[in-house]
């Protein structure tokens, strides 16, 4: 079992929890994910890893309401432990000195691109960061992406806080600038990470994204997770989740995440239901 | 000498027709009385040829010889003296082509049913908890041994170790122990409440069990080696899937049989919505492949509630790897067998959705290196079955996530670990290797002997 230590809610829908994990912490790089299960009848999700501390032994996930599993994780207290913490998995994120990177997060994705940023920032690249969300209410963490950052730019889709608009605005424009941009990081949701690939292709900038798809077990052992890059069909688990957004079948990646839609329907009514009585 | 009594005694199971909407086991085991009468059709031969047939030495005739005489204690005693997973090996070992095969009345056709009455010794046992004889507790040796994975390669060697004196933690990936036996095979052949209560005995040896411990990644081989562990016996299995590389494998309704069978078996996803993981319903279904994983995969479709599942394979019948018994079980469920036939590509919708597999006939050549003949396309042969789920059972390689993270170990080109036959060493200092990591995908109990054997040489180099 393993023990939640904190609990913070972001955004009335988005939580962070840091969660006991001492040999997770110990391995734990920026870019990792972990499994985790609730309970003996939960189902394995992957959450990527917002943070760790190998001295307080704990590893920081941060999601959002979206199903019937993190409608159950969001309504754990500190204090309480989850039956099932796997990682840290997958591949960490290439972390060297580019010279400029462009650090672009949608929505959640702002919990993830952070420690890479952190990360990218020490080896002494320049970092330019862009924070998109729906809107205000939605919005967190820009400071502590801000810390990181050399600039940052807030966009929300209604106008209610920073720029009105999308991440793609900002982004296109900062590479028709003129600055030389030397790669770009876009972590968010799969349409948005899409539509910043198709922004910096012209530009021949190297964007990396990093996917999230369906999961089972994390470890390559079952091929739930399978996405096509240049044509090749990969694991995301362990092959990734880092890879080349100009290179990935997006639309492929789109279909495949909908097919549970009924059945997440399905079980998240049932929820509701024995919930609330 | 007694007359020769030819009549095996048949295994009581589940009709087939109601078997095929449930997930509860098939095989329902022998009672008391039928067990005593199977045990007394054997002649206690001197030859022992059974054992010879036996990968992990049972001592087959002793333990028949003490069901005939009722001293269920005893028949427990001696079973488990060499075997840690007798519910599990008296359900799924291919004892036909084993201990049965070499047993003296298999020449009549007539060998004893020694599976049967293995599993009718462990089953008493779980059902009279206590009752058997303890083993002699033994004495610590103060050294330490990281087994890697917890099929019953990993098991077997964890058991084995415990018994002499080692102190012995056991890293599983997953968060439940059993390797292939708790995620692969399906709830009506192996209980999983079974399976359990023989990971529940090894760990009562003393065995501390590690879960969520993915090795290569928590921690690497040679930290575990660093970190106080003398040795190292890696038993990891062959548990990344293969797919066949043709167009349209990545649609929708398109799963691994791992996937598939994990989600099932594993997750409990045909008790959905209770658990929380799903897995699509399909009604016609594919299931491609000849082995036990394919046969497992149709008949968990079929009791989902598919109206139509058919086994696609690309030779015939005499050389499908499956388990005669299981093939049976499963004609008799009332899957279709679409033989001599491969698939050429899936076709989808615009939704990205499964809806047919175009395939070819086959013929079969020549004999091609692993001695069966090969199956050749029939130009021009097309057909298209219409489908809304296919489940690719085309075998598994092993996972590289041990092999890529650890210094000095030898892979073969199939990605299995190159260690010693007889003692499963690798080519690496202090690291055995044993299980479907080493032979790729086998069997249980070929498993269990190479856990074994590893077990033995290990205590040897220990002792040294
Ligand atoms: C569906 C199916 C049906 C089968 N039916 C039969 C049958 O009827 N009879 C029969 O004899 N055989 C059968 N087999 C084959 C048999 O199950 C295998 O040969 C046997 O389980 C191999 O044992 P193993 O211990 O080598 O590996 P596995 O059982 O594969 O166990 C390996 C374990 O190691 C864990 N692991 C992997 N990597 C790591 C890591 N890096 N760190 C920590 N842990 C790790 C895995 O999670 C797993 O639990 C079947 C196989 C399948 C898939
Ligand atoms: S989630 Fe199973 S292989 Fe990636």
């Amino acid at each position: 079992m393993y023990k939640i230590l904190l609990k913070q809610d972001l955004v009335p829908s988005i939580h962070l929890f840091e969660v006991a994990a001492p040999a997770v912490a110990k391995k734990a790089r920026a870019g990792q994910f972990v499994m985790v299960r609730i309970d003996q009848k939960g189902e394995r999700i992957p959450l990527t890893i917002a943070d760790f501390d190998q001295k307080e032994g704990s590893v920081t996930i941060v999601f959002m309401e979206v199903g019937t599993t993190t409608a159950r994780l969001a309504l754990m207290e500190a204090g309480e432990a989850i039956a099932d913490f796997v990682g840290p998995l997958g591949l960490p994120a290439e972390i060297k000195k580019f010279g400029t990177v462009a650090c672009v997060a949608g929505g959640v994705g702002v919990a993830l691109i952070t420690p890479i940023a952190r990360e990218l920032k020490q080896a002494g690249n320049k970092i330019v960061s862009i924070l998109g969300a729906r809107s205000q209410d939605l919005l967190f963490w820009e400071k502590e992406l801000g810390a990181f950052s050399d600039r940052l730019i807030v966009t929300t889709d209604d106008g209610s806080y920073g720029r009105k608009g999308v991440v793609t605005e900002p982004l296109k424009e900062l590479l028709e600038s003129g600055e030389k941009v030397d790669r770009v990081i876009a972590i968010g949701p799969v349409v948005m990470m899409k539509f910043c690939s198709l922004t910096t292709q012209p530009f021949g900038v190297k964007t990396i994204v990093s996917l999230n798809p369906i999961m089972v077990d994390g470890t390559g052992m079952c091929g739930c997770c399978r996405v096509s890059v240049g044509g090749e069909t990969r694991f995301a688990c362990v092959d990734g989740p880092d890879f080349d957004g100009h290179e990935v079948d997006w639309d492929l990646l789109l279909a495949r995440q909908t097919i549970y839609l009924d059945e997440e329907k399905c079980s998240f009514e049932q929820w509701q239901k024995s919930h609330s009585s | 000498m007694a007359k020769l009594n030819l009549n095996r005694v048949p295994m009581p199971r589940q009709d087939p027709k109601k078997r095929a909407k449930n997930f509860d086991e098939v095989a329902l085991g022998y009672s008391l009385k039928q067990a005593k009468e199977e045990a007394s059709r054997c002649i206690q031969c001197p030859k022992r040829n059974c054992v010879a047939g036996c990968p992990v030495d049972v001592d087959i005739p002793e333990f028949i010889k003490a069901i005939g005489e009722g001293d269920m204690p005893e028949a427990v005693r001696v079973l488990k003296n060499k075997n840690s997973l007798p519910g599990i090996c008296g359900r799924v070992c291919p004892q036909e082509t084993q201990c049965e095969a070499t047993c003296s009345l298999a020449k009549k056709d007539a060998p004893i049913a020694i599976g049967r009455l293995e599993r009718f010794v462990a089953d008493w046992e779980r059902a009279n908890a206590g009752a058997a004889r303890p083993v002699d507790p033994p004495k610590p040796k103060g050294k330490r041994v990281a087994v890697v994975g917890s099929g019953p390669a990993g098991l077997t060697a964890a058991a084995d170790l415990a018994k002499l004196g080692h102190s012995v933690t056991l890293f599983e990936a997953l968060h439940v122990a059993g390797g292939v036996l708790m995620y692969g095979i399906p709830e009506f052949r192996l209980p999983k409440e079974i399976v359990q209560a023989e990971v529940d005995y090894v760990v009562s040896l003393g065995v501390k069990l590690e879960l969520d411990a993915v090795v290569g990644k928590l921690a690497t081989v040679d930290e575990l080696l660093n970190d106080g562990y003398q040795a190292v016996f890696l038993g990891t299995g062959a548990g990344a899937p293969m797919f066949m590389n043709i167009p349209g494998e990545n649609l929708n309704g398109i799963y691994s049989a791992n996937e598939f069978l994990t989600r099932v078996n594993l997750m409990k996803a045909y008790r959905f919505p209770e658990y929380d993981t799903p897995v699509k319903l399909g009604k016609r279904v594919v299931v491609i492949g000849g082995g036990n994983v394919a046969m497992d995969s149709a008949r968990c479709a079929l009791r989902l509630g598919a109206d139509k599942v058919y086994i696609v394979y690309r030779r015939s019948e005499k050389e499908m790897p499956a388990r005669r018994e299981e093939v049976e079980n499963a004609m008799e469920e009332g899957i279709e067998f679409k033989l001599l036939t491969n698939p050429k590509q899936m076709l989808g919708d615009e939704k990205n959705w499964v809806v047919g597999i175009e395939c070819y006939e086959m013929k079969l050549g020549e004999p091609d290196d692993s001695g069966r003949r090969r199956p050749i396309v029939k130009e021009g042969s097309e057909f298209t079955i219409d489908v809304d789920m296919v489940v690719e059972a085309l075998g598994t390689r092993p996972n590289p996530l041990v092999s890529s993270t650890t210094e000095g170990l030898e892979t073969t080109r199939w990605g299995t670990l190159v260690a010693d036959e007889e003692t499963g060493k690798t080519v690496k200092d202090r690291v055995w290797a044993g299980g479907d990591i080493v032979t790729g995908a086998a069997t249980v109990i070929s498993a269990m002997g190479a856990g074994k054997r590893a077990a033995a040489d290990i205590d040897r180099f220990l002792r040294r």
